[in-house]
């Protein structure tokens, strides 16, 4: 679905990461892990096509991402961002329909079938009781689960998810990345980015280690999320578990407690 | 009945009251009689016995003057919706980027140069499209700025420089002949609107308009952060560019015909938003309406609280700052 080859990236003036490679398969969830100021964000973004590339290729469904108009690319690519307030009070219901602007023409307004598109997305994120709902007054977890509705009614076959769960209490995180793993089985391919090495233990199928500006490390969580690989990382020692029913989950060591 | 519905029913009968309440009232009052029986007579063609005087009273005097009011109401309120909108601010006005101080310094400089009422306006008219233009161009050519923080700057930089051009023209204007006319320009007014004026203002107001209303929908994602609204599939440098052009044509024009009459634009959409929520296809009609509305009982006022007329700018200004704060401290969190 979404393809990087040698990929570079930065702002203007600055790279801030470059040799990326990875192909996104439909259904994959793909989680990216890094330090803070390691360029996630600005990852997403340039896959996004909202920073131009530094150097290398984005491949969008197999067609060049930087020929496709922002219509093109948002018909098939849905980005949820960190959840936030915003400054006016729309309700829910018109913030989900917003992600069907896509698919209007210039100068239509949402007609019955976008509405309809709309209020299946609110069903399948469970949040139909919010959609009339002022979107600055709900919480934080209501927001992010109205945004990832947003996206499906986008239609959107690919979703890029910045951090969805930053800024979530633990039901929430959990409640939000249930629903992800629902999404790929659908055959939606996720790319998102975590601050938690165990988001991409217990729910992502390949993990992609982002540091020092470059790709560090792409695979198998388990295989790529090791003692060594975080400590490289993040500069702390920790240990991976294996739980009885063979979860994993990253503990920080011993010594680092005291 | 929904409170949108109520809205705007409640908006259409406080305008329908002004209106006959703005023809009745003045230095010559015409009865509400009178009134009907003279609009009856022109749209129906019966025989009704106006009082002397009381036709050109109601459709040469008033007429222009209270169609002007709705206009300029409309239009002001119609600008300031769309760039609160496109600013992502509720306290911005439809001259945050400069567009009434460049239409300002056009007028004052007519003024100095002692043309006529004609050149003056379209001095004025031409200023505040420069103004704007010039701020748009300096604004978008900055790289590696958030581009409405770059929009914002460059506007309030070029406004001060214009003013500086204000301030200059009024200390060197001769102080018994052009500094009153400066002065009553920049307060604003409405009475010397005749119907040539009327029409090309409404034309471009209309010109305005028009964009606005085909792209109501697409207005709503310019209030999500950039990224996110290019996520999404709009083009915003492009649609922002359209949303400058039009507000900017709508109040340059507005600007050009009554003087400078703040608040309008500030105060209106604000309220038409707590009372219909901010989607800007239910948003922008309602706004209309109370602008007309309320520059109209503004002008109303203004020709009948005092033996001489009060300027409207003023008057705005005292009836839009408690107003303001009662909405800033009544409203809840969101606007």
């Amino acid at each position: 679905m979404l393809k990087a080859r040698d990929l570079a990236y930065g702002f203007p003036g600055r790279t801030v990461g470059s040799g990326v490679d990875f192909e996104l398969a439909a259904g994959e969830v793909l989680c990216l892990l890094g330090p803070n100021g390691g360029g996630k964000t600005t990852l997403l973004r340039t896959l996004l096509g909202l920073l131009p590339s530094k150097g290398g290729s984005i491949f969008l469904q197999e067609k060049p991402l930087d020929e496709a108009s922002r219509q093109d690319i948002a018909r098939t690519v849905g980005y949820v961002p960190q959840a936030h307030a915003g400054v006016f009070a729309y309700s829910v219901e018109n913030m989900v329909l917003m992600g069907r602007t896509a698919h209007m023409s210039l100068f239509a307004a949402p007609s019955a079938r976008d509405r309809e598109a709309a209020a299946q997305a609110i069903d399948t994120l469970g949040i139909a009781p919010l959609a009339g709902r002022a979107f600055t007054e709900i919480s934080g977890g209501e927001r992010q689960l109205a945004l990832i509705a947003r996206a499906l009614a986008q239609e959107a076959r690919v979703l890029v998810m910045d951090e969805p769960t930053s800024s979530l209490d633990f039901g929430n995180q959990v409640r939000v990345l249930g629903h992800v793993r629902k999404l790929a089985a659908q055959g939606i391919a996720v790319l998102m980015s975590s601050h938690q090495p165990d988001h991409a233990l217990q729910y992502a199928d390949r993990a992609l280690l982002l540091g020092e500006g470059k790709a560090l490390a792409l695979g198998a969580p388990r295989e790529v999320i090791t003692p060594e690989s975080l400590r490289h990382l993040y500069g702390v020692n920790v240990r991976i578990v294996e739980t009885a029913d063979g979860a994993h989950t990253c503990l920080p060591d011993h010594a680092l407690r005291q | 009945m929904s409170r949108g519905t109520a809205a705007y029913l409640g908006a259409l009968a406080a305008l329908a009251a002004l209106t006959a309440l703005a023809f009745a009232a003045g230095r010559f009052p015409v009865s509400i009689v009178d009134l009907l029986g003279a609009f009856g007579s022109k749209v129906f063609g019966f025989a009704y016995a106006l009082p002397e005087n009381a036709e050109t009273v109601i459709f040469r005097v008033r007429g222009p003057r209270v169609l002007a009011a709705l206009v300029v109401g409309a239009a002001l309120a119609a600008a300031g919706t769309a760039y609160q909108g496109m600013f992502r601010n509720p306290l911005v006005s439809p001259d945050l980027l400069g567009v009434s101080t460049g239409a300002a310094l056009g007028a004052v400089l007519g003024i100095f140069l002692s043309r006529d009422v004609w050149t003056i306006q379209v001095f004025a008219f031409a200023g505040g499209l420069a103004a704007v233009a010039l701020v748009y161009w300096i604004g978008s050519s900055v790289p590696r700025h958030d581009p409405l923080l770059s929009l914002v700057l460059t506007g309030i930089v070029i406004g001060t420089l214009l003013g500086s051009g204000i301030a200059l023209l009024k200390y060197l204007a001769d102080p018994y002949n052009q500094l009153p006319a400066i002065t009553y320009w920049l307060l604003g007014s409405l009475a010397a609107v005749n119907p040539a004026d009327l029409g090309a203002v409404s034309l471009l107001a209309l010109a305005g308009l028009l964009p606005m209303l085909l792209l109501r929908w697409r207005m709503n994602l310019l209030a999500l952060p950039d990224d996110e609204a290019r996520a999404l599939g709009v083009n915003t440098t492009r649609l922002r560019a359209a949303v400058i052009a039009a507000a900017t044509l709508m109040t340059a024009a507005a600007v050009a015909v009554s003087g400078i009459i703040g608040w309008i634009g500030l105060l209106v959409p604000h309220a038409a938003r707590l009372l219909v929520g901010p989607d800007f296809g239910r948003l922008l009609p309602l706004a209309m309406l109370l602008g007309a509305a309320f520059l109209l009982a503004v002008d109303t006022l203004c020709r009948t609280v005092a033996p001489i007329e009060v300027p409207p700018g003023v008057l705005t200004a005292m009836l839009g700052t408690p107003f303001f704060l009662w909405l800033f401290a009544a409203s809840r969190r969101g606007w």
